[in-house]
């Protein structure tokens, strides 16, 4: 099924998505990689608050090629989302909505995700220039000096992800692969 | 002996790096158009479409295919009648990069130490293999490699009794557990034989080859059609959401071996697989 979601992701909309489902963002999305994350650990580690409220927020691991003049950004597509396994169930934990990525998860990811009602969402890898022209805005919003980790926020128009997986724990890469395996 | 600037080597590099980040190579494409027909999943086939729809807007729009422009691979074939002159032949191609990475609005994805990790914020240094051989021209070719790939590429040093079953169980556990993060359609690059290093770089070799062209030993061609079909058949499909098409090719380079070994590596390579060569 195709979805319209506009942002923040709520426990409500959250709950009705299912794994398989084409789901079409509109709103503010925040973007952290490895290194952001690793920032973010250490700041909550450190007792302080992180640079933006998590609250049904989505993450979407990417690190963009830089923008040519005039262009809010370069190519703008997922990295590997399991790099970031490490940091997410606190995460989530704190409030965390959903995240954008590419690739499987730990199951440690996958027991919060099921915990707090949570849905990990696919955008898909390698389709960097055309993922780009969804975004129309990139500000830069913490650890600048990260460059293409840096910490940003992003408004994005009918950027397209695909549930894979969903608050009761279905997975896409599972389900699906089973469907067309054929030895 | 003819000489060669090292710096014109160095600007081929530069222009090269831009090129192939925005225009992936035909044979690739042609893989595309050939999925695209032969996909079986409705979800796999729109995955397809978009990521053709994805080539045409980085050619278009000058918006790199990937925003991982990748870490630059460069093999040189110098000529042994060649005399490179005008400086440092590493020196120049690293600049070669350098430039091509910041005038093209390249990522810069390279670390300064793997475990210290600061960024160079210009992409180098390279990685960059020399041979030399027989006559006066240098054939540059480069191919910069994304690292959600790269990361799921493995290396098994087999017993000889393991033999090609061996082989063959050793290529379908590094794309199964490849799965969705190398960005399927994936293109497999795979050296058998040699040492531990050898292989490795057969491997990375294998995938700088015109994809859809096969290996001239015939137990090797047999081995890179049965894979293809093998690997196909494991449902994981474009973007890992399930499908038919898991793989656009897989490429085997070999070299003899020692007689207690049977080294196998296996680099795995998304779906921009690029690669491009230049004479000089």
């Amino acid at each position: 099924m195709d979805r319209e979601i506009t942002t923040p992701i709520t426990k409500e909309i959250r709950r009705e998505l299912k794994a398989g489902d084409v789901v079409y963002l509109t709103g503010t999305i925040y973007v952290a990689r490895d290194a952001a994350h690793k920032k973010m650990e250490e700041t909550l580690n450190k007792g302080e608050s992180l640079p933006f409220d998590l609250t049904d927020q989505i993450i979407y691991y990417m690190g963009p090629s830089p923008a040519r003049p005039g262009k809010v950004i370069g190519s703008a597509g997922p990295t590997t989302a399991s790099r970031m396994d490490k940091y997410t169930p606190r995460l989530l934990d704190l409030g965390l909505g959903a995240m954008v990525g590419k690739g499987k998860r730990s199951p440690e990811v996958l027991a919060a995700i099921k915990r707090n009602e949570n849905v990990y969402l696919a955008a898909i890898g390698g389709a960097g220039a055309l993922l780009s022209k969804s975004i129309k805005e990139a500000t830069v919003i913490a650890y600048d000096e990260l460059g293409a980790e840096a910490l940003r926020k992003l408004e994005v128009e009918h950027f397209p992800t695909i549930v894979v997986v969903d608050t009761l724990g279905n997975n896409l890469y599972e389900s699906a692969i089973k469907e067309y395996q054929k030895s | 002996m003819r000489e060669v600037e090292v710096n014109r080597l160095g600007d081929e590099v530069k222009e090269m790096c831009i090129e192939i980040n925005h225009f992936l190579s035909p044979d690739m494409k042609e893989m595309f158009c050939k999925a695209s027909k032969e996909e079986e999943s409705p979800l796999g086939k729109k995955v397809i479409s978009q990521l053709q729809e994805n080539l045409e807007i980085a050619e278009e729009e000058m918006i790199p295919i990937c925003q991982d422009t990748g870490m630059a691979v460069v093999f040189l074939e110098v000529g042994q009648e060649v005399h490179l002159v005008g400086g440092d032949i590493e020196a120049a191609i690293n600049e070669g990069i350098r430039k091509g990475y910041g005038e093209g609005f390249l990522r810069k994805s390279v670390v300064s130490d793997p475990i210290l990790r600061e960024n160079t914020k210009d992409n180098i240094p390279g990685v960059i293999y020399y041979k030399i051989v027989p006559g006066d021209k240098v054939k540059i070719t480069l191919a910069p490699k994304g690292f959600g790939s790269e990361n799921m590429s493995r290396i098994f040093m087999l017993k000889p009794a393991q033999g090609l079953e061996g082989v063959e169980e050793a290529i379908l556990t590094a794309v199964k557990e490849a799965g969705p993060n190398a960005c399927p359609p994936m293109v497999v690059g795979v050296g058998i034989g040699g040492t531990f290093d050898k292989a490795a770089l057969m491997a990375k070799e294998a995938l700088t080859r015109k994809t859809g062209e096969h290996s001239t030993i015939p137990w090797a061609k047999d081995l890179e059609e049965k894979m293809l079909g093998e690997i196909n058949k494991t449902g994981i499909g474009p973007g890992g959401l399930g499908g038919t098409t898991t793989a656009f090719a897989v490429n085997v380079n070999t070299y003899p071996t020692h007689i207690a070994g049977l080294p196998v590596a296996i680099n795995i390579c998304c779906h921009v697989n690029r690669h491009i060569t230049r004479e000089v």
